[in-house]
């Protein structure tokens, strides 16, 4: 796509988040839905666009009444929202819609009105993984770690301080589910769930929803929010199994996808002020710097050690606290989205000073796709 | 052994040969005979060349230890702690598999460590290819 040709003006996360038991998960992508509307003054019939993971794109359209004439249900997982913004993005440059809303909602505490992600026993994981005894993704996205640590001399200590740096974060975060300071100590110490994972190393579970609402920058001017414009976007998909992940120590997902975004944007990594990169498990931001070119293989855990992604360092990442602090549905990818989002307009309670370009990564099922996002608050 | 939940793998047309290789104690991959390409898990084409000429043979069995963690939070009738592991078969291919007969410990379960295939019955029909020390030490 043409660098900030396409803006997000409406974004908005569900009223409450964290526990949620009122409200299903179509109800959840409908609150988010409802409060990105209202943040621009815009209704359900002023959009013509839709895209959505989790649910589909028909149930969305029939339960807030919209008639699009662009609908996309790319379901890789919680970097699906990343993969709509750039699909949303030609779709609207190629003329197919005007106005498009993306949207997330997800039980993933309450489990109310939750859509099943049925594994088949015939599937090639339901042969050849699922009958080795893994309980969900603490026991298989972590499965690469041990490698990368031995060709790559990450020790347990920098893996630890992934989840204390984020903390910090999150403590200025009113709306992170946990803001208390914690110590490497603590990390290392708390309970085992699948060696070497313990559980501050481990993302939460819990409820929330996100929209985001997409035009094009031109037509960006007619509503009152502050214009995010994407500059860059990128996606790949590697493998459904972890196992056959091509190299332990980097994905390939986030390199392809990295590079695509880095390339359109044309900016270089000293240009960016923001980074989210998308952690489910306290590994993933030190694939992520690397894969992205901001640390050379085997340096980012040393990196995060040094505080350079920590309050006053020179690349601020996760500032919300990320999926180790601040909430985790199941997909958060949605949530990486939205503080980008709030750093380009200003309004995070966690406000990179003068931030001009955000770096949103995202990744879905266990290194199996991956999506990036560039945004900025000014156009290029 | 009948409390214990074990996901059962069913084969599709495309893997029959792995699981009925398996119920004779044999490792079974599948070979390019166009590009000599080696290749897990099993499709009836190479994912290297695209040919369809491709052919089924018995691996050696033998492995390294390429990555794991040890489960904590074990399904019903699962001893916890165990290994879930990725080992790097001799010919080339990786797959997952439970690391048995010895300790379950970061300090017994050695990166690089030299492994032999060794089958265990969960059904009827399915035997699991795991993984245990070698006899004969590095492979
Ligand atoms: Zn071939």
């Amino acid at each position: 796509m043409k660098p900030g040709s396409v803006a997000i003006v409406g974004a908005a996360e569900t009223t409450e988040l964290g526990r949620i038991p009122d409200l299903s998960e179509i109800g959840l992508h409908a609150d988010a839905a409802l409060n990105a509307m209202k943040d621009m003054g815009i209704g359900p019939k002023d959009i013509d666009g839709i895209a959505t993971a989790g649910t589909s794109p028909t149930n969305l359209a029939h339960y807030l009444g919209i008639t699009p004439t662009w609908a996309d249900g790319t379901a890789v997982g919680g970097c699906s929202f990343m993969l709509h913004v750039r699909h949303a993005a030609a779709a609207i440059n190629e003329g197919l819609c005007e106005t498009v809303l993306i949207t997330h909602g997800e039980s993933g505490k309450s489990r109310v009105g939750k859509s099943g992600f049925g594994r088949s026993d015939g599937s090639l994981q339901g042969q050849f993984e699922a009958p080795f005894g893994p309980m969900g993704p603490p026991t298989m996205f972590t499965i690469p770690v041990l490698r990368y640590m031995k060709d790559r001399g990450l020790t347990h200590e920098q893996l630890a301080n992934v989840s204390v740096v984020q903390r910090e974060w999150a403590a200025m975060h009113p709306r992170a589910t946990f803001r208390d300071p914690i110590t490497i100590d603590d990390v290392l110490n708390s309970r085992m769930i699948a060696y070497p994972f313990r559980i501050l190393q481990c993302c939460l579970v819990t409820d929330g929803g996100g929209a985001l609402i997409m035009t094009s920058a031109e037509r960006a001017k007619d509503f009152p929010t502050k214009p995010v414009y994407i500059i860059g976007t990128g996606e790949s998909v590697e493998t459904p199994m972890i196992s056959q992940m091509a190299d332990f120590t980097s994905s390939r997902a986030f390199r392809v996808s990295g590079k695509k975004a880095f390339d359109e944007a044309g900016i270089s990594h000293s240009d960016v002020d923001h980074l989210m990169i998308y952690d489910a498990f306290a590994h993933l931001p030190i694939y992520g710097l690397e894969d992205l070119g901001f640390c050379e293989p085997g340096e980012a855990g040393q990196f995060i050690m040094e505080r350079n992604t920590a309050p006053g360092g020179k690349l601020p990442m996760n500032t919300n606290g990320g999926g180790l602090s601040y909430m985790h549905s199941g997909m958060y990818g949605m949530y990486a989205l939205q503080e980008s989002v709030r750093q380009m307009r200003g309004t995070s309670p966690a406000q990179v000073e003068g931030a001009k370009i955000s770096v949103s990564h995202g990744v879905g099922g266990m290194f199996g796709a991956s999506g990036t996002i560039i945004m900025s608050n000014e156009r290029p | 052994m009948s409390d214990k939940y074990q996901a059962l793998p069913a084969p599709t047309p495309e893997t029959q040969h792995f699981w009925d290789g398996a119920k004779e104690g044999e490792l079974k991959l599948q070979r390019c005979t166009s590009c000599s390409h080696t290749y897990f898990p099993p499709r009836p084409f190479c994912p290297e060349c695209a040919s369809r000429d491709v052919e089924v043979y018995s691996a050696s069995g033998k492995a390294t230890l390429y990555s794991y963690v040890i489960n904590h939070r074990a399904p019903k009738g699962w001893d916890a702690p165990y290994s879930i592991a990725v080992v790097e078969l001799e010919e080339g291919p990786r797959m997952m598999t439970n690391v048995i007969g010895i300790a379950q410990t970061p300090e017994a379960l050695e990166l690089d460590m030299a492994l032999e295939v060794s089958f265990e019955q969960v059904s009827d029909d399915i035997f699991l290819p795991k993984f245990k020390p070698s006899a004969g030490g590095a492979s």
